[in-house]
């Protein structure tokens, strides 16, 4: 009846994931009686869950990313704490635990956390950037958020039923065969990811169609804000690179479920296939990351410096060189394979050649902020720290990708250090610069400054505290994923690590901190012209938040001129007295297909792990027949009357008037 | 300590400005002790500084630029339209594709230089041992000894040694940092590596590679001792221990962590070739157990 | 500012539009452009199932000869039975091809028919690949005997699950137009369909030389 599960799969023998799951749903309890007694539920169905508004799932990828952030950093603060504590002793955390929170860690921070934080960055804000209603795709858009969060939730219910994988969080096989771990640990990795997965290719497409074929009049490729390139790059990748991921993870199921043999030892089985294959997909990912962070201080250091993005094009041409160069460097990552001198030349040149273009961006970044007149705020210390910090980073990377090098550091903290160090100074800096950059656009209000300035001091220092170390260690020839160690000399490192992952906590209390006060504090951080940043792209041409169909009239972009210039018009368009003739405007009428399929599909991906066959039918029919039943509606959009729509806007302008005047009379 | 001192007279020499560092990673790759290793080791120096030179004024001009420009600095020049400039993009190319040229030539020729499989030039012949990766130990065989030793490794000290590996279960990393290049051990492949030590010594050795719960356990020590000690050292095993059989083999393929070193008098001359080619079948896995 | 319908059809994407005509009205943008958008989407979507089936082939090709002293595409393909299947499958899309054409035509019988007969292809194409499957595993050639039979049958296998999901579709089109007739976000659907069952196709041409005319010529 329930397969292979049975009491046994929870560990209530085990204090440390029984207190954490007990915690964890502590809190999910507390949010949800909170939800159902303050009656916040019929508005939450209505108005988010069931909401295929580009804003609003955008907004909820992100809500999605930040709370696991906080799951996957604490699984980095029992690793560095383990660690600076198992000199010469087993620590505190026995192997077959510390070996599920580091693949865990990364599985969670790659997947759940920089994946949905950069796809909801690119959702919420490429349709307003591009002078779009909505995506391509709205429903679909729902859809693929709620089965990445179905993913999510699934790596989430490992910690009480059952266990995660041990394997790392790329699984290699042969150890993450059936064989070498029998567990339902790599299960769950599989399942989640394949789940989730399918939400993220769906999202690529629907991306990818949004940048090349949803425009405002006149917004031709050429005059597209840098960030909606970068998301088109990104995205790109994503269709080409998932699919292969997809392959390989039905590989490795195929083998633990119906004794395949891909990967296998036995019968002719192929690791190096899988290797080959897993980074192929692997290497792509990285720049699927990382691209929207450029893209996302391509926005910030223009807007900051008052002056446009210095060589545009030439942005573009580096933004396409590296979405293309991508796909031809994954060897770098098994050199010491041994797979011969000629072929680990090739892909160490191909890798250093990727440093190009990147290196332009970096030049180019600078020469924007040449001549400006640069307002410390709080996006712009992000990428400012992202500069130096992914500098450093991508300089490890090229040693790295020397052979020789590699050959002594490969698999080392130094290693872990350089991906950290493009990560989290790349990835998720430029994350949270796009984070504080847009949430007056999402909400209305401005995070609280000072908060958010001190979380950047404590998330920069933690950072070069916690990673620099590593580096050392790396050299010194501590390899990665070390549960215990007897050398003497690596003792103070780890521990001068471990003080570094303290300061990062306090930076991301600290965020959080930032959260609730600006929320307490909305009234008096109100942004009242949509504008705060005086920004040089169109979603700075709307109101905050925006109406649910962002413009009330598309705005014509014209010219030659840059975005600068487009949303100038854009805004004297709106401001003007003249008022335009408004419309009626249809938009996809909500629907809970996403929340439902994905209802299923948890249910299903479950069943799958735990072998509950006769579930894994039902959760198959019932996202089917949901699809079925969302296509037989007959309502797929509703009307919002022109009288309406002139409403929202002239609240808009008059807004707008009041602080001009303001700004004019107290001049 | 005469080994600090070395390390920082090298550090001086190096020119790296990062001493302090340099200067704690003594037993590490930065503190080879054979031709491999030093090889090696120039190599990430001279990648490294090539590519500080170009990092270094960057991120200098990074800072400087983005404090001169400050809204607050009255003296800086505002060019609020400022975009573009043909010449600066071409530098802007054109500095990072000269820095990669350099760079991509330095590693290709490293690459073809230092490949793991190549053989190293030395007077003397290469002393041949095979390494196979268990759940989680290593063993070593001598097949011209005809011996065995388990998380243990000597070899003669200034003679090149030549490691067929391979592993019993799943993938590991053969890795002695202080002599360099580390490679991976996988089941039905034989991978090839040359390594060197240059005088006596002991060198700390491990698994580069996560293979499940027993690893951190999986280090082993390398003893690099004069050649009439080595043979020495061969005759006592062979004196001592047990042999190494099919059965055996099968009893150390089991998991185990820990493991103490250990030698064996005698072996299966085809036991490497066995194990590569699955006559003897792969590690049982945690499944063994039960 | 309203008015100018028609710019939208000429110019959906609006590429070299620079302004002077004015904008179209969302509404007359969405009417002529969401079939475009649709396809384009779905088109993308295709080409990435297209890179799994790559990825899919690829371990095909480096698996091949990892038979394990077991049989060899040569011991074990039987292209009499596939060319039938062949036969089916491209028969099939000219079948598709005929409801697209009822589907322009506004005319429900041709509709009707020409998936009907799809659907009856598609399934006799299944049935054909699930009697060589169901052969191969009892003359001991399953999939878990080698990695050569494990990368075949996962390789074929996913082009028939495609053709199974592609059945199920078909048959809730049908359902769709005749509960529902031609809705234009129904003909959009069934477009989409169409370049699916061709897509198929397309892949089973690739399959059908590299896995059987190479395999059983080895």
């Amino acid at each position: 009846m329930f397969g292979k599960l049975s009491w046994a799969a929870v560990p209530l023998d085990q204090p440390i994931p029984m207190i954490a799951s007990g915690v964890v749903a502590l809190g999910i309890f507390g949010v949800m009686a909170l939800v159902v007694l303050k009656g916040w539920l019929p508005y939450l169905w209505r108005e988010w869950i069931t909401s295929v508004d580009h804003k609003r799932i955008g907004v909820m990828y992100t809500l999605l990313a930040m709370v696991m952030l906080l799951r996957g950093f604490s699984d980095a603060i029992l690793m560095r704490s383990q660690q600076a504590l198992a000199f010469q002793s087993p620590g505190y955390l026995p192997p077959e635990h510390y070996d599920q929170i580091f693949s865990a860690h990364g599985t969670l921070m790659i997947f759940f956390v920089a994946m949905p934080f950069v796809i909801g960055l690119m959702n919420f804000v490429v349709p307003l950037q591009l002078g779009a209603r909505d995506v391509a795709f709205p429903t679909l858009n729902s859809v693929s958020f709620w089965l990445t969060a179905t993913g999510a939730l699934l790596v989430n219910i490992s910690l009480v039923v059952g266990e995660f994988a041990r394997t790392g969080w790329l699984p290699y096989p042969p150890l993450s065969e059936i064989a070498y771990s029998p567990g339902v640990g790599v299960d769950y990795y599989l399942w989640a990811l394949q789940i989730s997965g399918v939400g993220t290719l769906l999202s690529g497409v629907n991306l990818v169609t949004t940048v090349l074929k949803i425009h405002a009049p006149g917004m031709t490729y050429m005059r597209m804000p840098m960030f909606c390139w970068t998301t088109l790059a990104s995205n790109l990748l994503i269709v080409a690179a998932f699919p292969i991921l997809t392959a390989t993870l039905a590989m490795l199921l195929l083998d633990r479920y119906l004794g395949f043999h891909f990967f296998t030892n036995e019968a002719g089985g192929n690791v190096m296939m899988f290797m080959n294959l897993i980074w192929a997909w692997g290497h792509p990912e990285v720049y699927i990351l990382i691209l929207p962070a450029f893209g996302i201080f391509s926005e910030i250091i223009p807007t900051f410096s008052g002056k446009p993005l210095f060589g545009y094009r030439s942005m573009v041409a580096a933004t396409m060189v590296i979405c293309i160069l991508a796909f031809m460097v994954w060897l770098h990552h098994f050199f010491t394979m041994g797979a011969g001198a000629d072929v680990n030349g090739i892909f160490a040149v191909t890798t250093m050649i990727i440093a190009v273009p990147t290196g332009v961006k970096v030049f180019n970044w600078l020469f924007t902020m040449f001549g400006g007149r640069i307002v410390y705020s709080v996006p712009m210390l992000w990428s400012l720290g992202f500069i130096v910090t992914f500098v450093i980073g991508g300089m490890t990377g090229v040693l790295l990708a020397v052979p020789p090098a590699d050959f002594v550091l490969h698999n080392s903290l130094f290693l872990v250090a350089h991906f950290h160090n493009v990560i989290i100074g790349g990835v998720l800096f430029g994350s949270f610069a796009g984070y504080t950059y847009w949430f007056p656009k999402a909400f209305g209000f401005r995070l609280h400054d000072r908060l958010g300035r001190a979380a950047f001091w404590f998330w920069i220092v933690g950072f070069y505290l916690a990673f620099m170390p590593l580096y050392v260690l790396g050299l010194m020839g501590m390899t990665r994923r070390m549960q215990h160690y007897d050398v003497p000399e690596w003792h103070p490192w780890l521990i001068a690590a471990a003080a570094g992952a303290a300061l990062i906590l306090c930076g991301i209390m600290l965020q959080v901190a930032q959260l609730v006060v600006s929320i307490r504090h909305r009234e008096s951080l109100r942004d009242e012209t949509g504008d705060p940043w005086n920004g040089r792209s169109l979603e700075w041409a709307t109101s905050s938040p925006p109406p649910a169909f962002n413009f009330a009239i598309l705005p014509n972009v014209e010219g030659e001129d840059a975005y600068w210039g487009i949303k100038q018009h854009a805004r004297d368009q709106a401001h003007s007295n003249e008022e335009p003739e408004y419309e009626d405007i249809e938009m996809p009428a909500n629907t809970p297909t996403g929340v439902i399929c994905a209802f299923f599909a948890t249910f299903m991906g479950f069943a799958l792990i735990w072998h509950i066959w006769w579930l894994v039918i039902v959760g198959g029919i019932g996202a089917y027949a949901t699809f079925v039943v969302f296509a037989w509606r007959n309502e797929t959009e509703y009307k919002i009357d022109a009288d309406e729509v002139a409403k929202i806007d002239r609240a808009h302008r008059r807004a707008i008037r009041a602080h001009s005047d303001a700004a004019l009379a107290s001049s | 300590m005469g080994v600090s001192t070395r390390c920082r007279r090298w550090a001086w020499r190096a020119l790296v400005g990062a001493s302090p560092i340099l200067l704690t990673a003594c037993g590490g790759v930065l503190d080879p002790k054979g031709p491999i290793g030093t090889a090696e080791r120039t190599i990430l120096i001279d990648s490294l500084a090539i590519m500080l030179a170009i990092v270094v004024p960057t991120l200098l001009a990074t800072m400087g630029v983005a404090w001169w420009f400050r809204t607050s600095n009255t003296r800086a020049r505002y060019l609020p339209t400022w975009a573009y400039s043909g010449q600066l993009e071409l530098i802007v190319w054109a500095i990072p594709l000269l820095t990669i040229m350099l760079l991509g030539g330095v590693a290709w020729v490293a690459s073809h230089e230092l490949d793991p499989a190549q053989k190293l030039a030395s007077d003397k012949p290469a002393l041949e041992i095979q390494a196979v990766s268990l759940d989680w130990k290593w063993l070593f065989i001598y097949p011209d000894q005809h011996i065995a030793s388990v998380n243990q490794l000597v070899v003669p000290a200034g003679a090149p040694v030549h490691f067929a590996l391979t592993s019993g279960s799943v993938m590991n990393a053969f890795f002695v940092p202080q002599l360099g290049s580390m490679i991976y051990t996988m089941n039905g492949m034989t991978t090839q590596l040359n390594l060197q030590a240059d005088a006596p010594g002991h060198f700390a050795g491990m698994s580069s590679h996560y293979s499940g719960d027993g690893f951190s356990d999986m280090h082993f020590e390398m003893r690099a001792v004069p050649a009439a000690e080595f043979q020495s050292w061969v005759d006592a095993t062979r004196r001592t221990g047990p042999v190494l059989d099919a059965a055996g083999y099968a009893d150390l393929a089991k998991q185990s962590t820990n493991v103490k070193p250990s030698l064996y008098r005698d072996i299966d001359p085809a036991l490497f070739h066995k194990i590569v080619s699955q006559e003897l079948p792969p590690g049982p896995g945690p499944r063994a157990e039960q | 500012m309203s008015g100018h319908h028609s710019t939208a059809g000429m110019d959906p994407n609006h590429i070299g539009h620079a302004g002077g005509s004015g904008p179209p009205s969302h509404a007359a943008r969405a009417a002529g452009s969401k079939r475009v958008i649709a396809g384009y989407g779905f088109w993308i979507f295709l080409l990435s199932d297209i890179i799994m089936f790559a990825a899919f082939f690829a371990s095909y090709a480096v698996l091949t000869d990892a038979t394990a002293k077991g049989p060899s595409g040569r011991d074990l393909f039987d292209l009499h039975g596939v060319a039938w299947e062949t036969a089916c499958l491209l028969l099939s899309s000219f079948t598709s091809g005929i409801a697209t054409i009822g589907v322009w035509a506004r005319r429900k019988s041709w509709f009707y028919g020409g998936m009907a007969v799809t659907f009856v292809l598609g399934a006799t194409f299944l049935g054909l690949e699930l009697r060589e499957f169901t052969s191969l595993v009892a003359r001991d050639a399953g999939p878990s005997r080698s990695a050569f039979l494990s990368a075949f049958f996962t390789l074929v296998g996913c082009h028939g699950l495609h053709v199974t999901a592609g059945l199920l579709w078909l048959l809730t089109m049908m359902a769709q137009v005749w509960a529902k007739g031609f809705r234009p976000d129904i003909l959009r659907r069934v477009l989409c369909f169409s370049l699916f069952w061709h897509a198929l196709d397309i892949v089973w041409v690739a399959l059908f030389s590299v896995v059987y005319l190479m395999g059983a010529g080895r």
